[in-house]
């Protein structure tokens, strides 16, 4: 057993970009997942509408943790060869599709009726119709929520430590099983995701206090 | 794809999916009790306490809010021993499920609480009602109708996330799987069938509140 010094700070300092990392990946995938299912969700089609429900049903009302095992451990059932890492990215980019759907899908109904019947009444395409007119104000009160939810990504990211992926809560389990200093370990962990998280929290509630005073105006 | 699926050997397990069922919701159901005590008293310290209370509370919140429950659990099961604070594991599982909800639960409160326009809390003072009164009866039973839809997604979110406390063995219903693969060597089988018996409750939980918001919360209001 040897004591807690700078080698094992940098250890668990450089597993954070893994953290991040596996957050963008997931916050990227999450977004085109998510656009898709917020568009399935306030669709004309029925069928859409349907499936679209269905997955954030799912993806919700399912541990993120189970999510990340069948991935983890179906993949290979399924033929493909995967390691955590691509494993952790694709059930967080699941996972965060399905979150993000049902809060921009929130964005995209809170756009007033009226502007979708002024887009149709000029008969613009339904590409057109969400590409100039709906999507561009529903963004504006996207931003505040999106980037909240951003805290639970990297938070969620964790997860990923339990399926063998050295970010930084894994870094920090290798550390204390060499050294077994726990409460100096894990608080150094718990300070590197507050780093994080923190500022994007603060970000997050300024945004939306813009927003509300926008709004009141 | 020429994989068998055999779920015969996860479904004669049935016994214990059904005790690591029961352990969940009672974990579930503790820590969201515990955690709403907690909540409450922080929130009516952020909201009436002095400054120096209403910064720790702040402080509790965003600590919790900003770092990930795994962290927070090994934090209390591995680093509290180091000071003398030797747990069990599902003690240390719902130690860490009632601190994380009550974080949570402390800003939809306070949000609650908030709600209730100034002018009732001065009726409350009109009709010279003790501070303590006019925060249960003014401030609290209106606040809680606010809060309800909030507060039932959130133990839904609490029963979900409580499946991270089987990497510490907390005898939950994904510490069963664990169990069960060394049995069965059937993985993947047995985390689909632990994955839908966590969305059957998520589902059956959320239909419970919504009856009960209906009965109890749904008097029409007047504004």
């Amino acid at each position: 057993m040897r004591s807690f010094g700078s080698p094992d700070l940098w250890f668990i300092l450089a597993a954070a970009r893994w953290t991040i990392a596996l957050s963008l990946v997931a916050f990227v995938g999450g977004s085109i997942v998510g656009l898709l299912v917020a568009l399935g969700r306030t669709s004309t089609i029925a069928a859409l509408r349907v499936l679209a429900t269905g997955f954030i049903r799912i993806f919700q009302g399912t541990p993120l943790l189970l999510q990340l095992f069948l991935v983890f451990f179906g993949a290979p059932i399924l033929g493909f060869d995967v390691d955590p890492w691509i494993a952790a990215g694709v059930a967080l980019t699941l996972n965060s599709g399905a979150f993000l759907g049902e809060i921009w899908r929130g964005c995209i109904q809170a756009i007033p009726r009226g502007q979708w019947e002024a887009a149709e009444a000029l008969s613009l395409s339904y590409v057109s119709r969400m590409r100039d007119v709906i999507l561009p104000q529903a963004m504006k009160i996207a931003v505040a929520p999106t980037v909240g939810y951003l805290v639970q990504i990297v938070k969620g990211t964790s997860l990923a430590a339990i399926i063998g992926f050295t970010e930084i809560t894994r870094a920090g389990q290798i550390i204390n099983n060499a050294t077994f200093q726990p409460l100096l370990v894990f608080s150094v962990v718990a300070a590197i995701y507050f780093a994080l998280c923190w500022p994007l929290s603060l970000l997050a509630a300024r945004l939306e206090r813009r927003r509300a005073a926008a709004y009141a105006r | 794809m020429n994989y068998e699926f055999q779920f015969d050997a996860v479904f004669a397990a049935w016994p214990l999916l059904l005790r690591g069922t029961w352990i969940t919701i009672q974990l579930s159901a503790l820590a969201m009790i515990f955690g709403l005590c907690v909540a409450i008293l922080c929130a009516w310290a952020k909201t009436a306490g002095p400054a120096p209370l209403r910064w720790l509370v702040n402080a509790y919140v965003e600590l919790i809010r900003n770092t990930p429950f795994l962290v927070q659990l090994f934090f209390i099961f591995f680093a509290l021993p180091a000071i003398g604070l030797r747990l069990s594991a599902p003690t240390a599982a719902l130690i860490a499920m009632t601190v994380n909800l009550g974080a949570y639960a402390t800003e939809i409160i306070r949000a609650g609480i908030e709600s209730i326009p100034k002018g009732q809390i001065e009726a409350g003072l009109a009709l010279s009602l003790k501070r303590h009164e006019i925060f249960r009866f003014v401030i609290l039973k209106p606040a809680l109708r606010a809060i309800f839809p909030a507060l039932a997604s959130q133990f839904i979110l609490l029963m979900l996330s409580s499946s991270v406390v089987s990497v510490i063995s907390a005898d939950d219903l994904t510490s069963v799987a664990a169990t069960l693969q060394s049995q069965t060597f059937r993985s993947f089988e047995i985390y689909i069938v632990i994955t839908v018996i966590y969305l059957a409750l998520a589902l059956a939980f959320s239909a419970v509140f919504r009856l009960t918001y209906q009965r109890t919360f749904d008097y029409p209001d007047r504004r």
